[in-house]
């Protein structure tokens, strides 16, 4: 029998505020434990929350940028549950009233646009952090408070590959809109997947499972193809899906049932008395749409149309707004789209991967780039040589124009210069040249290699191929 | 309403509360009342009244987003009933 798979993700994204979304501590990764903690985050009687402003500008932002609708009157509640690491024996939420709601992102599965609905966004607040030892557990409550974003999807995805793809253009927008770093390996992005299977074609849905616990996009997609091929056996079987949330064992590529205590969760949801209602007018929703950047995807059709860049080159270089910025401050100076998107995409990329950098911290500045490609342009230097250049400015900082001119770069252009050269070359490979007249053109390459050694490079292509068919012929 | 028995000892459990047997009783009779006069409201009209989430009518108390400084670790740790001197420290918490 052939199977749907419905999916509908959930993702929590911690938000780089500077400070904390109820209290004024500040928000930090990697602090010394508990030296970020006020009473509010010990939840302490007679202490009072006070909402961040620039929570809700986060908040507000994202809910534009994937085209929701920004709710006018919200409450806040409180979902109750106890574990140490959140001492309120509460988490300050949104339950019934999300900021946002009725929204959508686009992806692009194989060549195809896919529209994925999103349910909501929320507001919360992140608990600490426990680390379970032999002889007890130890609490750090620097991270209790952190603002976070929970984006609900609709059950609009239908294979886990699309799963990963949704992650990755979320991620893509979050970070254009500067309100979060979205890194999954140091928690600040984090996802979990609710996954179910029906008979293809069939209107109702199966029993769905929860899957927690992956840590990289790589391992959602990897989760849901997993458990939707044990439902498939469960269900072919003729047993039944139990409504269960298992978590995601990376060692053993499996999914697993948590051992649950006794909660079917119960968190008894009821509104947050010590906030007050939180009301967003025109003109707040305004403010926040003329501060966004503009987002991935008019980007990479604006790169594609202005710039005749390829499908593919247009979607990796607007896929990072520092990546996007950088290639077109690049423009600015010297304007040839295509040859410094090839530039930046193969060259300042692997730069960047090798220093650990970003885009805007790059070793050689857009501007550098430029100039760089002026020289390769009006062929005062081979591709090659302009490569060897490209490393130096990344190692030294110094400037294209300094680096050749110090170094004696220039491509040899001058015809009686390489005339005598190659004449050396014909004189020292006479087999070669035996062989070539005898029809094997195609050593032509080796000629043109030689050249090429005998310059380090620097010879102009075009006249030394000229003139070795010249003195070949 | 009259509330259940297990329904006192399944709220107490979420509380984390371990009552006695005669607590178990005397609970179940005075939130039954509490319920009861609770039921009383019902039968007011309130179709167009908003739910209300705050006592006073006010919106938008917030701050701006500049920190201030936090408690001492000295003083975050004052009542714990355990500490190492940087952390909380509790009762195993088994998970998973």
């Amino acid at each position: 029998m052939d199977w749907d798979i419905v999916i509908g993700l959930e993702v929590h994204v911690q938000l780089n505020t500077k400070t904390k979304a109820f209290c004024a501590c500040k928000v930090s990764y990697g602090d010394p434990p508990n030296t970020h903690v006020c009473p509010v985050c010990l939840g302490y009687p007679g202490s009072l929350p006070v909402l961040n402003r620039a929570v809700v500008d986060s908040a507000i932002k994202l809910g534009l940028a994937t085209h929701c609708r920004i709710r006018e009157y919200n409450t806040f509640a409180r979902k109750n549950y106890f574990y140490p690491d959140l001492p309120k024996g509460y988490q300050i939420s949104q339950y019934k009233d999300p900021i946002c709601y009725e929204g959508y992102v686009d992806i692009a599965v194989r060549g195809e646009q896919k529209r994925i609905g999103l349910t909501r966004i929320h507001i919360e607040e992140d608990a600490g952090k426990s680390m379970h030892g032999e002889d007890g557990t130890l609490v750090d409550l620097n991270r209790c408070g952190t603002p976070l974003l929970e984006i609900v999807s609709e059950p609009d995805i239908h294979a886990p590959e699309e799963a990963y793809t949704y992650l990755n253009t979320l991620k893509q927008i979050v970070r254009y809109t500067g309100i979060s770093d979205c890194n999954m390996e140091e928690g600040s992005m984090r996802c979990d997947a609710n996954i179910s299977i029906k008979p293809k074609g069939r209107k109702a849905l199966g029993t769905r499972t929860e899957l927690k616990n992956m840590n990289s996009f790589r391992n959602v997609e990897r989760a849901l193809k997993y458990e939707a091929e044990r439902q498939r056996k469960v269900l072919e079987s003729g047993a039944a899906v139990t409504q269960q949330t298992l978590l995601w064992d990376e060692q053993s590529n499996q999914t697993k049932a948590m051992r649950s205590k006794e909660d079917s969760h119960d968190y008894r949801y009821f509104p947050e008395p010590d906030l007050s209602p939180l009301r967003i007018d025109d003109a707040w929703i305004g403010r926040i749409r003329s501060s966004l950047p503009e987002l991935p995807d008019a980007r990479k059709k604006r790169f594609t149309e202005l710039y005749g860049l390829t499908e593919e080159d247009a979607a990796l270089l607007s896929s990072e707004k520092e990546i996007a910025d950088y290639f077109e401050n690049s423009l600015q100076t010297f304007n040839n789209p295509r040859l410094t998107g090839n530039w930046v995409k193969n060259e300042i990329l692997r730069i960047l991967s090798e220093s650990g950098k970003s885009a805007a911290e790059s070793p050689v500045t857009p501007a550098a780039l430029a100039g760089l490609l002026q020289f390769l342009h009006n062929n005062t230097i081979t591709p090659q040589t302009a490569k060897t250049v490209l490393d130096e400015m990344a190692a030294t900082g110094k400037a294209a124009a300094d680096i050749i001119r110090d170094k004696g770069l220039e491509q040899i252009s001058d015809s009686s210069e390489l005339e005598s050269l190659i004449e050396t070359i014909l004189k020292e490979n006479p087999a070669e040249c035996e062989r070539y007249r005898g029809g094997e053109t195609k050593l032509l390459a080796f000629f043109i290699g030689q050249v090429m050694r005998g310059t380090k490079g620097k010879a102009d292509q075009t006249l030394t191929r000229k003139i070795l068919e010249k003195k070949l012929g | 309403m009259a509330l259940l028995r297990e329904e006192v000892i399944y709220i107490a459990g979420l509380a984390r509360l371990k009552l006695s047997e005669e607590e178990i009783e005397r609970y179940t009779r005075q939130l039954s009342d509490i319920l009861g006069y609770i039921e009383q409201l019902q039968e007011l009209d309130i179709e167009n009244v908003a739910p209300m989430s705050h006592v006073l009518d006010i919106v938008n108390v917030m701050r701006e987003d500049k920190a201030l400084p936090p408690l001492s670790r000295e003083a975050v740790l004052a009542n714990a009933v355990e500490h190492d001197g940087q952390h909380f420290k509790v009762l195993r918490v088994i998970k998973e």
